[in-house]
């Protein structure tokens, strides 16, 4: 199955599978051992923990809960994209059938302007436009009215029946009028907007090989195939009051300290749990629509559920903005590149703090010595942009990836040859050496695997009756990260260890993966390991965001499993086999804990509870500092190789094959990794082929909020995925493992736009790539 | 959405009696279409009067065609031998049309009588003549990539969504209707009205008028009837551009042929100029274009629709083309 033959890093001492994890994370540490390959429960194909709950519905999802005497809720949504709401008549809405509440900015409690993600390190909301505390408008979708009913048909027909009247003001919703008052933006993701480095425009100028191209993508809108919702109740025991919340959340924790500040409360007066979440992909944070149903619960003294409709995501949550990027290159003969620009405008607001970062995967793909990237931004009234899989990457290796593929033909190289003649030794900004880039293997193995040299390079050579075909490729990549912050539980007993962490299961398989690396870390079956989640209650805060996840749980478990096994041989009797060894000469294995190359010295966990006198014994570990990324350049990488068929009657285009070739560290589990990698490619051709938000420049106004209008792809438009990986552990991470929800997206675009190109001659240099622009 | 009573109707002239007692009554079929305009508050009927289970045959007729009632389900015309046998291009533009569950759903005449899809006509909050007239529209200078390029006026650019009524325009097809004046019969190319300065006025309908049933006549060059829908999802996308297409040679010349387009026309378009312009003529390259040419003449193409005309020009001549082809093959044949 895999065509890597897994390398091990010499620097190292190999430790055995069950030995505990050292200091991964520093220059003279080593390698976390669940990464070396000898674990036999690392990387197997373990079926989803929660599969058959899912499948025959006995998984709750947010809108599942109920409370006794609990309301409808449903929003309506201005029509006007910036202005002031004249008056609302509520009296027929009020007087109908099962309406119990319409709340609008009149009679809305006071709520603080929510913390926003980015722009506060305990923010989990989109933007901080005020939540129904005026009769101003921002955008056009704002909600305006929330009615609460007894039935969801009753809400809902009183919501409908409002009559809003509005003062109109002029509203900057025309992105190509916003972007020429283009702005720089404090800093994109924590750092500087600008990037330089040596003389990117004069080496462009006197380059001998040179590509100077603008790309543009559109708005993306977030289509969960769970719409968000929430159900919740305030509880209030005489003295202290407290709120309860089912929501479909992708930051449980955030959600918490955000609503905390918003109503005026103690985070440990909110508890929000998020058992099942139907997908996130940046999505599932902090909305109006949360804090709205909070406030009308409270205020009707009921509990409220509040399920947006799929129209309401596209109102109420925010989607990945519009782009128009340039990338010039600028190469000798050979195709080393001698520059590299790579700057443009995203649309934003002044209400949140995502410039589009598109130029996140430049910073590390290519060698080059002359280098300039920028972000600005376009201020539109609009809802704020946000996460959206792979922010920056998904659309900016769609620009670069495309750009390369020009050069190469410029150039007259193969594409894959050109990139690995920019191959970096070390990181090209920050000078890092790599913690682990296995991209030229990578892409060498696609590369055979898919039959990349049966490509012909000139474009149109070759075809089957009406259809033109050809290959295109390119280079995916997103960055490991570990956010800080995160912590685990473990509590051992004796039929097993239940490992508590405050992380999220969106569908990627985080219940899974986690049940098989605790089972490995600690020793013992799979079968009896309990991992909970998906609560604010549980140690530490885990974002399920920036492919970190993984990683994040890994490095707290790790920490949790050394201060388990030093509760243990705290408690060891003076005869005990394990009597004098310490941490660094223990594995956990077989249900107990043993020396290290000795077979003899063990004890079980069952005996040394017993020995203990405990029933359980309960740890809990915050991971250690998230230092990693100061001594290395972490990043993941890929190659998406495509072959397309281009109508050349109707300009059609269809996916014939595509393949992902990934170097994503140590693999933890083969079946839900390449469901994850294929979700994100699949994501990936609704980008390249059809996703466009229409966003009418005249109103401001989304007017494609469904799945009928708003395309992404379906069955027929998939072709067979074949994905394929490395294997080879980053000995810096948790588990030799870095992120894998969001490579798969990127280099999606562009592969396909090569493609395009070598099966038709047409550069298509705005997304998405309909038939249109290939008549 | 509104409140609505619901009657389930025994027969065709209850129906038509409850209509007509019964202020803003309507038929519901598969209910696949206007139930989704009454969630959005487009449509909000004070009754439904579920019509869904009258007329489930599809009987031979006399002559030869075919006789189908209009509470037949799009999936089950579709798959109906002698629909596959003697009108190939009905069933496949039906089968390129929603997804099995809705095809499973929806009836013949609650295909025919669907809305547009037009977004403006979807958005309350926008402004559009076919759900109030003189109010405008939008779509004009707007999103209209989906809208027609015939038929058109400065009031609506709003297509017909309907492939199965393409196919069905191609074909001849009649429309039975019944309403309080008893029974009448006209060619489902009379059904539809151009928008004009009404687009609210989409059919020629009187407002108890049911539709009972849609005749098929007999066509032998419909055995190899075909229909080709172009879009960019590959399925679950209303066209961009459908052709349904017959061809029929004597020697070199074409003796017959019908020619119906989808996703340009703001009804199901028979294109009878290309027809007038292709019938008794040499089966030729030079025929075909001059053919669709001449459809085209008449086109107005807005902004992000344009690309339609030469879309129109290419399919429709690459299906002329495979249609000649295969007319030759079957003359070799037999």
């Amino acid at each position: 199955m895999n065509p890597f033959t897994p390398s091990h890093d010499t620097r190292h001492e190999e430790k055995p599978p069950g030995a505990l994890a050292g200091d991964y994370w520093r220059p003279d540490g080593s390698p976390d051992p669940l990464g070396s390959g000898l674990h036999a429960g690392i990387g197997v194909s373990l079926a989803r923990v929660d599969g058959q709950r899912k499948v025959t519905g006995q998984a709750p999802f947010a809108a599942e809960f109920r409370f006794a005497d609990m309301l409808y809720a449903a929003l309506s949504y201005s029509t006007i994209a910036n202005g002031r709401i004249v008056d609302i008549d509520t009296r027929a809405a009020e007087a109908m059938d099962g309406v119990v509440l319409v709340m609008t900015h009149e009679n809305a409690p006071p709520l603080r302007t929510p913390p926003v993600f980015l722009g506060s390190p305990h923010g989990a909301a989109g933007d901080d436009y005020p939540v129904m505390q005026s009769d101003r408008v921002h955008w056009n979708g704002q909600p305006v009215a929330l009615v609460l009913a007894e039935t969801q048909e009753q809400a809902d027909a009183a919501a409908e029946s409002l009559l809003v009247r509005y003062a109109r003001e002029t509203a900057m919703t025309d992105f190509e009028i916003a972007k020429s008052q283009a702005r720089e933006p404090d800093s994109v993701l924590g750092g500087p907007a600008t990037i330089t480095r040596g003389d990117a425009d004069a080496a462009f100028e006197t380059a001998a090989y040179r590509i100077d191209a603008t790309y543009t993508t559109p708005r993306h809108n977030h289509n969960a195939i769970e719409p968000h919702a929430l159900t919740l109740a305030w509880h209030h025991d005489g003295k202290r009051e407290t709120l309860r919340i089912h929501d479909a959340s992708q930051c449980v924790d955030l959600a918490v300290t955000s609503l905390a500040d918003v109503f005026g409360l103690d985070p440990g007066q909110i508890h929000v749990t998020s058992p099942f979440v139907g997908g996130g992909f940046g999505s599932k944070t902090l909305w109006q629509h949360q804090i709205l149903a909070a406030a009308a619960a409270k205020l009707a003294a009921r509990p409220v559920r509040l399920a947006l409709s799929r129209e309401g995501v596209y109102r109420v949550v925010g989607g990945r903005a519009c782009t128009e990027q340039r990338v010039a290159l600028g190469a000798d003969s050979s195709g080393k590149l001698q520059a590299l620009v790579h700057t443009g405008v995203a649309a934003m607001t002044r209400h949140n703090y995502l410039p589009e970062p598109f130029v996140q995967a430049t910073k590390c793909l290519y060698g080059v010595d002359n280098l300039r990237l920028a972000v600005t931004v376009a201020d539109m009234h609009m809802l704020a942009n946000t996460f959206m899989r792979a922010p920056g990457e998904a659309v900016g290796t769609f620009a670069l990836e495309s750009a390369l593929d020009e050069l190469a033909e410029l150039l007259g190289m193969d594409p894959l040859a050109l990139r690995a003649r920019n191959e970096p030794e070390r990181d090209p900004l920050s000078g890092l050496p790599f913690s682990s880039r296995h991209l030229r293997e990578a892409a060498s193995a696609g590369a055979e695997r898919f039959g990349w040299s049966s490509r012909h390079a000139a474009p149109g050579s070759r075809r089957e009756g009406e259809w033109q075909i050809g290959m295109g490729c390119a280079t995916a990549t997103y960055p490991y990260q570990r956010m800080p912050g995160a912590a685990a539980r473990i509590t051992l007993d004796a039929e097993g260890a239940t490992v508590e962490v405050a992380a999220h299961e969106m569908g990627m398989g985080t219940a899974t993966v986690q049940t098989q690396v605790a089972a490995a870390r600690l020793g013992l079956p799979v079968e009896t390991i309990r991992f909970r989640y998906g609560d604010s209650s549980l140690a530490g805060a885990v974002l399920a965001g920036g492919s970190q996840q993984t990683a994040a749980i890994g490095g707290a478990v790790i920490a949790a499993q050394r201060a388990l096994v030093d509760a243990l041989l705290a408690r060891l009797e003076d005869d005990s086999p394990l009597a004098g060894l310490s941490a660094d000469d223990i594995e956990c294995r077989d249900a107990g804990l043993g020396a290290i190359g000795n077979a003899v010295r063990f004890v079980s966990y069952r005996e040394l509870l017993e020995q203990a006198g405990k029933r359980e014994i309960s740890v809990e570990a915050k991971a250690a500092d998230s230092e990693e990324k100061s001594h290395w350049s972490m990043h993941s990488f890929g190659t998406i190789f495509c072959e397309v068929g281009v109508s050349e009657v109707s300009g059609e285009v269809r996916v014939r094959r595509l393949l992902g070739s990934f170097d994503c560290g140590r693999i933890l589990n083969a079946k839900t990794a390449a469901s994850q990698f294929r979700g994100g490619m699949i994501m990936g051709l609704g980008l390249a082929l059809m996703e466009e938000t229409w966003f009418d420049a005249r109103s401001g106004r989304i007017m494609n909020p469904s799945l009928a209008d708003y395309h992404v792809p379906v069955q027929m438009d998939v072709p067979d995925i074949d994905v394929m990986w490395t294997d080879i552990p980053d000995p810096h991470t948790p588990m030799g493992a870095r992120g894998i929800g969001e490579i798969g997206i990127t280099g999606v675009g562009a592969a396909v736009a090569n493609a395009v190109y070598n099966a038709c001659g047409k550069r298509v240099r705005d997304l998405p790539i309909t038939l249109d622009k290939l008549l | 959405m509104r409140a609505f009573d619901y009657h389930q109707a025994v027969g065709s002239e209850q129906a038509i009696e409850r209509a007509m007692r019964r202020e803003q009554a309507r038929y519901l079929g598969g209910g696949t279409n206007l139930v989704d305009l009454m969630r959005e508050t487009i449509e909000g009927p004070a009754m439904l009067i579920d019509v869904s289970n009258l007329a489930r045959d599809i009987e031979e007729s006399e002559s030869g065609g075919l006789f189908i009632g209009a509470g037949v389900t799009n999936a089950e015309l579709a798959a109906d031998p002698r629909v596959r046998r003697q009108y190939p291009g009905l069933s496949r533009a039906i089968l390129c049309g929603a997804s099995a569950q809705i095809r499973n759903r929806a009836t013949v005449a609650g295909n025919l009588l669907q809305r547009t899809r037009c977004a403006y006509f979807y958005d309350i909050g926008a402004h559009c003549n076919k759900r109030e007239p003189g109010n405008g529209c939008d779509a004009q200078e707007g999103f209209h990539r989906y809208h027609a390029i015939l038929g058109t006026s400065s009031s609506c650019l709003a297509t017909h969504p309907s492939d199965m009524a393409v196919a069905m325009v191609a074909l001849e097809a009649r429309v039975h209707l019944r309403g309080r004046d008893g029974e009448r019969v006209i060619a489902l190319t009379e059904l539809y009205r151009e928008p004009g300065e009404r687009p609210d006025l989409e059919t020629v309908l009187t407002a108890e008028e049911l539709i009972v049933a849609v005749e098929l006549p007999p066509l032998p060059m419909a055995a190899s009837s075909e229909y080709r829908k172009v879009r960019d999802r590959a399925s679950y996308a209303f066209a961009l551009l459908s052709v349904a297409s017959m061809l029929e040679l004597d020697g070199a010349t074409i003796k017959q042929v019908r020619l119906a387009l989808g996703g340009v026309g703001t009804r199901p378009w028979r294109a009878w100029k290309a027809e007038a312009a292709l019938r008794g003529r040499p089966a030729n390259a030079a025929t075909f274009e001059a053919a669709i040419d001449a459809e085209l003449a008449a086109a107005r193409p807005q902004s992000d629709n344009a690309f339609k005309v030469q879309l129109a020009r290419r399919v429709v001549i690459s299906e002329l083309n495979q249609r000649l082809a295969q007319a030759r093959q079957g003359g070799e044949a037999s």
